[in-house]
This record gives C-alpha cells, sequence and structure tokens, in this order.
C-alpha cells in the first residue's frame, strides 16, 4: 500500500507537469481575457475543503456524470480515482510554484533571443524554460508531497478498498477507527519521512534557483 | 544606412519620446544624459517597444510594425544578458539557428573570441562579456548592429580593441561625448524624449574608411 501510493502520486505528478507548466507560464507571461477568472479557478482546490472538491469529481466523474458517462470505463472507487483526486489537488500547489519561477526569468533575456531571430517556441524552449526549470521541479516536488498526503476529496471518490484504493492517508484514518494504533503509528513514521523528504528536496532546490 | 524616424511618439513614465528625424550614415551616435531616452529609442528601432505612432524605415523600408525577429537587426544592450545557462560557444551560436542544440557543427564565433569559446558565461569579466555580446549579435549577420553603452566603463585599451571590432553600419548610444565623436559620423541628441536634428561630426583618430561593413 505504501508502494503503491508513491506509484499513483507519481503518475498525479506526471498528469500535471505539462498543463501545469501550461498554464502556469500562461498567468505569468500573457495578458489575455478571463485570466484572473482561470487563476481563481485554478486556486479552488487550495482553499475549499477536499471533501467537498470530492464531491464535484464524484458528481462529474461519477457513471452518471458529465465526464463519467462518456469514459467508457470505470473512475470512481478505482485506482483512477485515487489518481483523479491527486492530481486535482496537487495541481494548484504546481502551478503556483512554476509561475513564479517563470515570473523570475529575467525578460531580457528572451527579447534578446528574439532579436537574434528565435521563434516564440524557440524561446520557450531554450530560454524560458531552462531558466525556470529548478522552480519546475522544486513544484512538482512539492504537488507529489501534497498528492502523496490526499485524503478528503480520495475518501470520496475512491473509497478505502483494501490493495485496490487504499492510500497511505485513507489507511491511517481506518486503522485510528478500527483502534489499531500500533499499526497507525508505523504508517506515520512512513509518512512523514516522505514529506519531510520531499520538501526538503523542493526547498533545497528554491535556495539554489 | 538611411533611417527615417517619422514624427515617433512612445509615452513614458515621465515624459513623452519624440523623434522626428531623416538621415543618411554609416554610424549614428545617441548622444545625452541618463534617462533621456536613449535606450527606449534603441528597443522601438530592435523592436522591442512599440511607439504609439509614428513611422521607422530603415533603407527606404518601413520596419515599424515586423516582429523582432525578423527585423535582422543586431542589439547589443547596456544591461547583463548573456544567457546564463549556456556557455559562451551557446550564447554565439545562438541566433545562428539550432546548433548548439544539435552539437553536429561545432561552430564558434569570429576569431576574437577564439580564447573565450569554451568558457563559462560566469567567469568572464566585464570587457569579455561585452566581447562575446557583440560576437553573438554580429554572428546572425544582421544589417544594423545597436550598440547600447558599449564602451562604458572600459579602459582606453579595451575601448580601443573593441572600437576596431565593429562593423558598420551601427548606432551607437552613449552619455560621453567623447565616445561618440571617436566613432560616430553622425550624432542626434536626446533629453527627456526630444530629439534634436542629426548633426554631422567630423572624422577624427579612430579613422572610419577601413571599417568591414556589414551585408545587406
Amino acid at each position: 500500500m505504501i508502494a503503491f501510493t508513491i506509484e499513483m502520486a507519481l503518475v498525479a505528478t506526471a498528469l500535471l507537469l505539462v498543463p501545469g507548466t501550461l498554464v502556469a507560464w500562461l498567468l505569468a507571461r500573457r495578458e489575455w481575457r478571463g485570466k484572473t477568472l482561470v487563476e481563481t479557478f485554478v486556486m479552488l482546490p487550495l482553499v475549499m475543503p477536499p471533501v467537498a472538491t470530492g464531491l464535484i469529481l464524484l458528481q462529474l466523474f461519477g457513471r452518471r456524470g458529465v465526464i463519467g458517462s462518456r469514459l467508457g470505463f470505470d473512475v470512481i472507487f478505482t485506482w483512477r480515482a485515487v489518481v483523479l483526486a491527486m492530481t486535482v489537488m496537487a495541481f494548484p500547489l504546481f502551478v503556483r510554484t512554476a509561475r513564479v519561477a517563470f515570473e523570475h526569468v529575467t525578460r531580457r533575456y528572451e527579447e534578446i533571443a528574439r532579436t537574434l531571430g528565435a521563434t516564440e517556441g524557440r524561446v520557450f524552449f531554450t530560454i524560458t524554460l531552462p531558466l525556470a526549470s529548478r522552480g519546475i521541479v522544486a513544484g512538482a516536488v512539492i504537488a507529489f508531497a501534497r498528492a502523496l498526503g490526499e485524503f478528503g476529496a480520495t475518501i470520496l471518490v475512491a473509497g478505502n478498498i483494501p490493495d485496490q484504493t487504499s492510500t497511505i492517508a485513507v489507511s491511517i484514518y481506518s486503522l485510528v477507527q478500527l483502534g489499531e494504533d500500533h499499526a497507525a503509528m508505523s504508517l506515520l513514521g512512513v509518512s512523514v519521512a516522505i514529506s519531510f523528504a520531499a520538501i526538503l528536496a523542493s526547498e533545497l532546490l528554491m535556495r539554489k534557483a | 544606412m538611411r533611417l527615417v524616424f517619422d514624427d515617433v511618439r512612445l509615452a513614458l513614465p515621465e515624459f513623452e519620446l519624440n523623434a522626428s528625424f531623416d538621415v543618411e550614415t554609416n554610424a549614428l551616435g545617441i548622444f545625452g544624459p541618463s534617462g533621456a531616452g536613449k535606450t527606449t529609442l534603441l528597443e522601438i528601432v530592435a523592436g522591442l517597444r512599440k511607439p504609439d505612432r509614428g513611422r521607422i524605415l530603415l533603407d527606404g523600408v518601413e520596419i515599424t510594425s515586423l516582429r523582432a525577429r525578423v527585423r535582422r537587426i543586431g542589439y547589443v544592450p547596456q544591461d547583463e544578458t548573456l544567457f546564463p545557462h549556456m556557455s559562451v560557444r551557446g550564447n554565439v551560436t545562438y541566433g545562428v539557428g539550432q546548433t548548439f542544440l544539435s552539437g553536429q557543427t561545432r561552430m564558434s564565433g569570429p576569431h576574437w573570441i577564439d580564447d573565450l569559446i569554451d568558457r563559462s558565461v560566469a567567469k568572464l569579466s566585464g570587457g569579455e562579456r561585452r566581447r562575446v555580446a557583440l560576437a553573438r549579435a554580429m554572428m546572425t549577420n544582421p544589417r544594423l548592429l545597436l550598440l547600447d553603452e558599449l564602451l562604458a566603463g572600459l579602459d582606453d585599451a579595451r575601448k580601443r580593441q573593441l572600437i576596431d571590432l565593429l562593423p558598420r553600419p551601427l548606432i551607437f548610444v552613449s552619455h560621453e561625448r567623447d565616445e561618440i565623436a571617436a566613432l560616430c559620423e553622425h550624432v542626434v541628441s536626446i533629453d527627456r524624449g526630444q530629439c534634436s536634428p542629426p548633426a554631422s561630426l567630423p572624422h577624427t583618430s579612430f579613422s572610419l574608411a577601413s571599417r568591414p561593413q556589414l551585408n545587406r
């Protein structure tokens, strides 16, 4: 179950990397209509109760949901729901960190690249992205840590099915409920260790950035 | 080169930039105190800033609405602008295409940066940085070179070294009258955004006759 949780968090982080980077760049470098609206929408899961976010996901991805009814495969109460909850909850944290990283890239470098004949795509991939890369990696690490600890949305959309959707956070909760404090404490230790390592790595990356 | 500024205006926080002149020259100096709008004028020519109104013509072709990418105007700004995540070679060959990405052709810059080509950008001195920035702009074979305070803060020997490398045509920005006199054929003075009509300068000890011409 520890390996399963790490695996799901890695998948979630991988899934949000490309769209998250794109959204962060759009927010940092471009002015467009509805930007504030999108900005607010992206940040919503950060401030809403995770259970409420979970409920929205349940409505959308349930068998009769707007999205769920068109997918052709089950999401709710499967490992996909675990990834979905993790991705949605970690997305805003990643976007925030990556956006700051993009904002710290000196625009002058991009301008000079343009005077040297570079297309917008080349400017992005050879100047902006490499110069923001540490911040983006730091954002990915934070997102991964957030995904690992996801509970509120997960319990609602994925439940706690042993060997299928059971993550560290959900297991700690149910072990405490069952009065198995000893097992809960050892899982707690694992959880603290992984989170500590992830945040430390992210801080070190940001400091060098 | 014939450069025409046709009633070009741009509102800046403290004043309005206002440039209207027509000059045929191979080396134009832009002279004025700090904060007079010199750099902004260069950025407009480079395509990094759009004027509120007016037209700019270079050799009879209007460039006002062209993107910086397609103008083929080399720009060596005053501030720090060597790409910090690339080597000197990466910087110098950036404008020549995908060379440094593919690594297939080991291109280098002009011979006068041979001693720097494999160095890291972070370890260059101020004078070396300017040589590299100049080489980078020249490698794209621009039809006009813009130089912002290229010689500021360098000793006379280093200044002379750089001056000898400069191709034509160029626009050279400085707040030092001597530098303009040493390098330019014509000068436009600018103060609080107001440009004077171009004045021609007498030829000086840094003779301009034997300088290499940039390809058009």
